[in-house]
């Protein structure tokens, strides 16, 4: 079989000084930092809860997946939107939802964002500009694109970033929704979160294109590759995309490569994944890099380093603190909510 | 009051709504250019401009998820599926996202999905369905069957107006066959009041759509005294009124279009059984189309729509009792 490669492969993060020309100061370097840590400790504490019994039904994290998630969502403006998948969790970070309420929400509690209605990373909130993932991956795509319909039918300057899988574009809905975003140029930017796993299918049995980001080119659109374990590469790449986006030159796919380092879920030991790839990947571990960068490129020192990651542990503790007192959700909310008052409407996307 | 097609009250409606409000916006299958397949959004286009009467390529999972969207985003969309059997390729959009999020997420979505629906006219399987009841059980979601020009236009005003996702039941044998006065000013009907189509003593017929037509042809056909219940919305749908017509003439026929089995009778049927018992006469009847698909040959798809014959027969049977 002949394949033909016809994406744009993104070069990798540079010097300081390029990456302030994309927009980004030493303060910036720092809080994507942050970012990364925290998104990384929610998930390992996550972990510890699940041990303890204390998350009902499954665990999912998205490690490995920590430079792909915070580099789109750093490059993301205030008032863009998002619908971030469960490998996303540096999404909800980076756009501020405190760990406190995640952990509230991994444990069904009534602070989750959801009250305890649904569980795991199935959340969002709306005053951050992100909606709330279902499980039919990606589902989600075709109504990031109708957010991105309402922007250009009202001629607002703002964009909605749709993030799938490279096992969620094999149903339908990712073209559909991709076509229609193509048809009409309208300010969307995807992002495939290309993990090289769904549970345990293999690219070679999603796909059968070089790269998922070629197809961008059948719906009229730039399709770009990025490696996922680079944030700066990743952010670089988003912000272009998006504010292109934002400029009226309409959608683009970016395939952010990564490997999932984790099983599906916390029930999957991920035995059908070679462990020489793990090991490999191993290496490229995003945040592990992203400290190495700020070491090598931004005189990141060891008092900084330390600051940040007591801050975070303290951060994470305090958050866990806070969940375990939230109380559990009262069966009398259980009808609450199936049907929008008008009064619901009374939102900052329904002025 | 000006009297005017059902389709036309539809029409009406919907360009009002327009006019008087910047977010509702038209998005489906040829209802830009050529006007809807049915013509109900005739000159829409040329009105309001191709951003807000959108042509979309054949995609109803991007068409509904595309609503979706803008409505989370604030606008207030009308989606057409160009017949109500399409919306079985975007049930995931409607059933898993739109249905839920409000519940789960705290978003409201308000969009109105226009269904072009019902048979009688050699449309076969894939173009003459009555898909209600599989909608009206899921939590969410608000169904609408208006039968009058009258309920045409105030419910789907009604339905735009609504927090919630609404499916709009429009049947296709009403569009021209069907006239009848029309408020020109704008007016709402609530979602969830039963409209009481005609008063009787001797027997409840409890129905919608085009079935309103033909029980109300069956009642004068018979020599008794019918009283027919125009449900209009089948979720939520308007208990006191029907248990209170129950109580008065003590005997029930729950007709409908659609298929027997699990069909929204079922559930009209057992709330009597649960809440009017003691009221009865007889046990309640149920009238619906066999459990098949919809054939296209008019002899068989006349065997297959509850007829003015089989509803005069199933009421004599009743009185008779």
């Amino acid at each position: 079989m002949r394949v033909v490669a016809i994406a744009r492969v993104a070069e990798p993060s540079g010097s300081l000084q390029e990456v302030k020309e994309w927009g980004l100061d030493r303060e910036d370097l720092l809080q994507i930092y942050r970012n990364m840590l925290i998104t990384r400790g929610v998930e390992e504490r996550g972990h510890i809860l699940y041990r303890q019994g204390k998350i009902p039904g499954s665990f999912y994290t998205g490690r490995g997946n920590e430079a792909a998630s915070v580099g789109v969502a750093t490059a993301m403006a205030p008032d863009d939107v998002g619908t971030p998948l469960h490998r996303d969790m540096g999404v909800h970070i980076t756009r501020g939802v405190e760990p406190w309420r995640i952990f509230a929400q991994y444990m069904g509690r009534a602070d989750g964002p959801t009250r305890g209605k649904d569980g795991n990373v199935h959340m969002a909130d709306a005053r951050l500009g992100l909606l709330a993932m279902v499980s039919h991956l990606p589902a989600m795509l075709p109504v990031a694109v109708g957010c991105a319909l309402a922007f250009r039918i009202r001629e607002e300057k703002r964009v909605a970033v749709a993030w799938f899988g490279e096992g969620a574009s094999a149903r339908g809905d990712t073209h559909e929704g991709m076509n229609f975003a193509g048809v009409r140029r309208l300010p969307v930017v995807f992002v495939c979160d290309n993990n090289q796993w769904a549970y345990s299918t293999p690219t070679h049995l999603e796909y059968a294109v070089e790269h998922l980001a070629d197809r961008a080119a059948a719906y009229g659109f730039e399709g770009v590759v990025v490696d996922g374990t680079d944030v700066l590469a990743v952010y670089r790449e988003a912000k272009r995309a998006i504010e292109k986006a934002r400029e009226g030159g309409g959608p683009s796919l970016i395939e952010c490569q990564t490997l999932r380092m984790e099983g599906h879920a916390v029930h999957d030991d991920a035995f059908y994944v070679p462990k020489e790839l793990f090991e490999r990947w191993a290496e490229r571990d995003p945040v592990e890099r992203f400290r190495a960068w700020l070491r090598g490129n931004a005189d990141l020192t060891d008092e900084e380093e330390e600051q940040i990651g007591s801050q975070v542990k303290k951060l994470l503790n305090d958050a866990l603190q806070r969940a375990e007192e939230s109380p559990q959700p009262d069966p009398v909310t259980l009808l609450d909510g199936v049907y929008a008052t008008p009064e619901d409407l009374d939102t900052p996307h329904h002025k | 009051m000006p009297e005017k097609t059902y389709l036309q009250a539809i029409s009406d409606g919907l360009r009002q709504e327009m006019r008087r409000d910047k977010r509702v916006f038209v998005i489906g299958e040829d209802v830009g250019v050529y006007g809807g397949a049915f013509k109900v959004t005739l000159g829409f286009q040329e009105e309001f401009g191709s951003w807000r009467v959108i042509d979309a390529p054949l995609s109803e999972t991007a068409i509904i998820g595309g609503a979706t969207g803008a409505a989370i985003m604030g606008m207030r969309p009308v989606a057409e599926m160009q017949f109500a059997d399409f919306v079985s390729c975007g049930w995931d959009q409607l059933v898993t996202v739109a249905a839920k999020q409000r519940w789960r997420a705290g978003t409201p979505v308000p969009i109105v999905l226009r269904l072009p629906s019902g048979g009688g006219f050699s449309g076969g399987p894939f173009h003459s369905q009555n898909p209600e009841s599989s909608f009206a059980h899921i939590p969410g979601l608000k169904c609408v069957c208006p039968a009058t020009p009258e309920d045409a236009k105030g419910l789907i005003v009604s339905a735009i107006e609504d927090p919630n996702p609404v499916l709009f039941f429009e049947h296709k044998h009403l569009y021209r066959r069907i006239k009848g006065e029309v408020p020109d000013e704008r007016y709402t009907t609530p979602i969830g009041k039963a409209r009481m189509h005609r008063e009787g003593d001797d027997a409840t017929v409890v129905t919608w759509g085009a079935m309103v037509y033909t029980a109300d042809e069956a009642a004068k056909a018979v020599d008794a005294s019918i009283e027919i219940v125009d449900l209009r919305t089948v979720l939520p749908w308007d208990k006191q009124a029907v248990l209170g017509s129950v109580r008065k003439t003590s005997k029930v026929l729950v007709l409908h279009e659609d298929t027997r089995t699990g069909g929204f009778g079922a559930e009209i049927a057992a709330t009597i059984a649960e809440e009017a018992f003691e009221h009865l006469d007889a046990p309640v009847k149920r009238l619906a189309a066999p459990d098949t698909p919809v054939p296209f040959s008019p002899a068989l798809e006349k065997a297959f729509i509850p007829q003015v014959d089989d509803v005069a027969r199933a009421l004599k049977e009743l009185i008779a009792y």
